[in-house]
């Protein structure tokens, strides 16, 4: 395979020129992005501290937060369902690194928090205990940042442990 | 009409790198088309369509690179596909331009499959903001990792298992001169005590970021007549996929996973994979999805695929050695993992695998996954022509 | 099952169907607005998700803005069990080929193809230039509408075309695109009218341009006795093929489309006389250089949908146009149409469709080699 050099050298009238190895072009692009119905309506009752999930007619499994589809059966889910702000950590992780351009505080306990009444784990952090005590099956209850409630999953700062017992495994070993 | 016999005549890949930089992306693609090319001992007329693949176009930034891919590839006045389906890509890339072949459509199609993803930055292209949800994950392994960990609190596995998985693939990349990480010096003992990205796991069980590309030449009868080295024959393929998030999905061992592996086995009347099939190259960017895709590909029964890892079946001498070229865990261009496992996989029942060859390769599984678990698409290859 | 006829493996659009589309979505994500369509199709086959061989979508994550945004809208086919499905990060036109190659295997029976764009989250003329050469084309942001006045412009110096003409292939789409409840721009005005107008790009003004569209569309595919059992009046897939030419505009005669031709020929389209086109020609002037790639007269009907000048959601134009002619067929107004669709900058890459309905001449041509 012919080399660059070789390229280059066959012709004369870049002779002694440097080539371009390497370009910087910034990119930038905007999006203003829609949550679509079904999130709308859970993004809009986070301020009143509200957690409104959705129920598919078919199969009748809850997702938190609402995805305007019930991914197996393909309808609109279409029942909205207040649900308390008490779960189960399904599974966990302890994440050391942060991606570029997130400002969060490293180490940090990201979790599959099983709300109570739901199917599927809410991806959330958890916090205010010693991450060595997170386990699967472990009690855990919303924590609100007064500071920052609207209509985002911002308005949510953590879970943490309520106290409580752990929960039955088979209130949840479906759901992990 | 009947579906053709496919053969793989052809395949090239580059040395994977955390950046090449002498190199623009059309360099880097071409260098691997050029080598299944001189491998197929076929020029760049005797290709009929060219399907290409890979991950998000934000890792290089460029939108629909196919189109700018054209001439560097020799598309010109051809056919040409551009596939993504996630991580899996580079293999159902790969079964994109075999179905070409098997139904006739063209004679002999060029697939490639790369990544230049030091072009923009992976872990910021895997961890953008999704709309409307908290910015948790930080790359792929934060999503993976609590799946680990229920798949350790599911078994009961001992936690080095993950180690032991990660040594032995950076061993065998050692005898893989296209792998990314070549770390002569490295032992069980530092690769157990590295620091933990996302607890379980740790630094040295993840796989590198690379730039990469991986080509392969496919064709039929008549094509693989002409070879002037023997062929791999596709004996099965199949592709499933799954949504990403449903009540009551199985994490651990998607069954997408399970499905594929199954048409797969069909296809290529395989009954028990851990006795009939030579070696595996399965995706696994993270150790300790060595043990679960173990089981979900049904080389082992539930729960106990660490126990294969463990005495050390998986092993390049072992009874079934998984990744002899070194993995994932050696090299990740994204886009083109899954097509590397493929070629590895047909390198391997060709006799061409070099220092990590395993003697006596017939058949061979090649694997690839994607997205939240939920996308597979895998291969089985073998030295013998399929009789259907 | 193994039957060598041919005709056991042709394939036929059986189904279509699409969104209404509009410049805005704000109150629904992808997924809902693909639902709807998805839902469409099925019942108009009797066919769920689960019993489909193959899906297969195309979409852009660039549009979207998202990285993986494809998984986003597998939530509206309901994927469980497992189902076999891949993507194209192309035109649902190319997703379309996919899966006709699939079934042209034998692997499937049946396909789903869908995809959808919103325009609307970001400033589709920026982003269309991330497609671009990004080490000495897409620094320079040559939107998409200047690299469609280059070829205009290069169109009117060669004498193949002049701004009245161009005026008239608006009025003429959006005029016809008032029968097409679905098309976003319905009616024109006079072309005088238009052409007091300023420009966008010289010499293109707005009316040569393509509305900004989000929209959906599906189409369901089925071969052999499953197509005659699936619709009365099935479109048949007589030939299929796609072309890619050199991507640096300036290499190319922007006055002609030898991808096209190729492609047509592959297809097959000059065999027999064709009823009506459908055109991917979101510029009016590229309409130009389509016809004349395709011999395309004005005895042959272009765009009776009102094509994308009329509604123009990226990344389903094309398999719109596809379902379209199929359409035609399936409301037997037409007996052999041809269908187009294209990617890239000044109609770099195209495919061409030719269907016919039962009655039409046989005999299958899909670049087979």
């Amino acid at each position: 395979m012919t080399t660059a050099a070789e390229l280059l050298a066959a012709i004369p009238e870049l002779a002694g020129v440097e080539p371009v190895t390497r370009v910087t072009i910034p990119a930038r692009l905007e999006y203003t992005h829609s949550p679509g119905s079904a999130q709308t309506r859970f993004l809009n009752a986070l301020p009143d501290k509200r957690l409104v999930a959705e129920r598919c007619p078919q199969c009748t499994r809850v997702y938190v937060p609402p995805r305007g589809a019930c991914p197996t059966c393909g309808i609109a889910t279409s029942e909205q369902l207040e649900l308390p702000h008490t779960g189960t950590v399904t599974t966990f992780c302890i994440v050391n690194i942060a991606a570029r351009g997130l400002n969060i505080e490293v180490p940090y306990c990201y979790a599959y928090v099983l709300l109570d009444g739901a199917h599927v784990g809410l991806h959330a952090r958890v916090g205010d205990t010693a991450y060595a005590d997170v386990h699967i099956g472990q009690r855990v209850e919303a924590v609100w940042d007064e500071t920052r409630l609207g209509p985002s999953l911002a308005s949510i700062s953590h879970f943490r442990p309520t106290g409580e017992p752990d929960a039955d495994p088979e209130s949840y070993r479906r759901w992990m | 009409m009947s579906k053709q016999p496919v053969a793989v005549v052809g395949v090239g890949q580059t040395k994977h790198v955390a950046a090449r930089q002498d190199v623009s992306i059309a360099g880097l693609v071409r260098e691997a088309a050029v080598r299944a090319l001189e491998d197929a001992e076929l020029g760049w007329a005797d290709v009929d369509a060219v399907v290409i693949g890979k991950a998000p176009d934000f890792f290089e930034g460029v939108m629909m690179p196919e189109l700018y891919l054209a001439e560097a590839l020799g598309a010109v006045g051809k056919p040409m596909l551009r596939v993504h389906t996630a991580g899996s890509v580079g293999g159902s890339t790969a079964l994109v331009a075999a179905n070409l072949v098997a139904a006739g459509v063209h004679g002999t199609v060029l697939t490639v499959a790369f990544e230049k993803q030091s072009e923009s930055n992976a872990m910021w292209g895997l961890s953008l903001p999704v709309p409307f949800q908290q910015p948790l994950t930080a790359g792929a392994g934060g999503f993976f990792a609590p799946h680990v960990r229920a798949y350790m609190r599911r078994t009961g596995a001992p936690d080095t298992v993950g180690s032991l998985v990660a040594f032995k693939d950076r061993r065998n990349a050692l005898k893989n001169p296209y792998a990314h990480l070549h770390e002569r010096e490295l032992t069980l003992e530092q690769v157990q005590s590295s620091p933990m990205l996302w607890d379980p796991i740790r630094y040295s069980e993840t796989c590198p970021s690379s730039d990469g590309a991986c080509a392969l030449v496919l064709t039929g009868d008549r094509g693989a007549a002409r070879a002037p080295r023997p062929p791999a024959w596709v004996h099965g393929g199949a592709m499933r996929s799954e949504p990403t998030i449903f009540a009551g999905k199985d994490y651990v061992s998607p069954q997408a996973g399970r499905d594929c592996a199954a048409d797969v086995y069909r296809q290529a009347g395989i009954t028990d994979p851990r006795r009939q099939i030579d070696l595996a190259e399965i995706y696994v960017p993270f150790s300790w999805y060595e043990p679960m895709w173990l089981e979900n590909l049904g080389f082992a029964d539930q729960g106990e695929g660490w126990k294969l890892v463990e005495a050390g079946v998986t092993e390049m001498d072992g009874d079934l050695p998984v990744n002899p070229s070194g993995g994932v865990l050696s090299s990740n261009p994204i886009g083109a993992s899954g097509m590397i496992r493929f070629a590895e996989a047909a390198l391997q029942v060709r006799g061409l695998a070099g220092e990590h060859q395993i003697d006596g390769a017939r058949r061979a599984l090649g694997h690839a996954y994607g997205g939240g678990a939920q996308f597979f698409s895998m291969w089985l290859v073998g030295s013998e022509r399929p009789d259907h | 099952m193994s039957s060598s006829r041919r005709g056991d493996r042709d394939v036929a659009v059986v189904a279509f169907a699409q969104s209404n589309h509009t410049r805005h979505t704000d109150q629904l994500s992808e997924v809902e607005l693909v639902m709807p369509v998805l839902h469409d199709v099925l019942k108009q086959t009797g066919l769920t998700a689960n019993r489909i061989g193959f899906t297969c979508s195309g979409s852009s994550d660039y549009l979207a803005g998202r990285a993986f945004s494809f998984t986003m809208a597998l939530d509206g086919v309901g994927a469980w069990p497992p189902i076999s499905e891949s993507h194209v990060e192309m035109d649902g036109a190319w997703a379309l080929y996919e899966a006709w190659v699939k079934l042209r295997t034998g692997e499937a029976d049946t396909a789903l193809v869908y995809s959808y764009g919103k325009s609307s989250p970001g400033s589709v003329r920026d982003v269309l230039t991330r497609q671009l050469d990004p080490y000495t084309l897409a620094p320079l942001w040559p939107d998409s509408i200047a690299l469609a006045a280059l070829q205009a412009q290069a169109l009117v110096d060669a004498g193949l075309t002049d701004e009245p003409r161009l005026a008239a292939t608006a009025v003429r789409s959006r005029r016809a695109a008032t029968g097409n409840p679905h098309a976003q721009l319905r009616g024109s005005a006079d072309a005088d009218e238009l052409l007091r107008e300023p420009y966008e790009v010289e010499p293109l003004r707005r009316h040569d341009c393509p509305p900004i569209s989000d929209g959906v569309a599906a189409v369901i595919l089925a071969a052999g006795d499953t197509a005659r059992q699936l619709h009365a009046n099935p479109a048949w897939i007589r030939g299929i093929d796609h072309r890619i030419e050199a991507h640096q505009p300036g290499v190319r005669d922007l006055t002609e489309s030898p991808s096209t031709r190729l492609a047509a020929v592959a297809a097959g389209a000059f065999d027999a006389p064709l009823d009506a086109a459908e055109l991917h020609a979101p510029f009016t002037a590229q309409e130009v250089v389509l016809r004349r790639a395709l011999d395309l007269d004005d005895r042959v009907p272009v765009n009776p949908s009102g094509g994308p000048l009329a509604a123009n959601p990226v990344m389903a134009a094309g398999l719109i146009r596809i379902g379209e002619a199929a359409a035609l067929i399936h409301r037997g107004e037409a007996h052999r149409v041809l269908a187009h669709a294209t990617s890239g900058p000044c109609l770099q890459q195209n495919l061409v469709a030719v269907l016919e309905s039962s009655e039409g001449p046989h005999g299958t041509r899909g670049g087979a080699r």
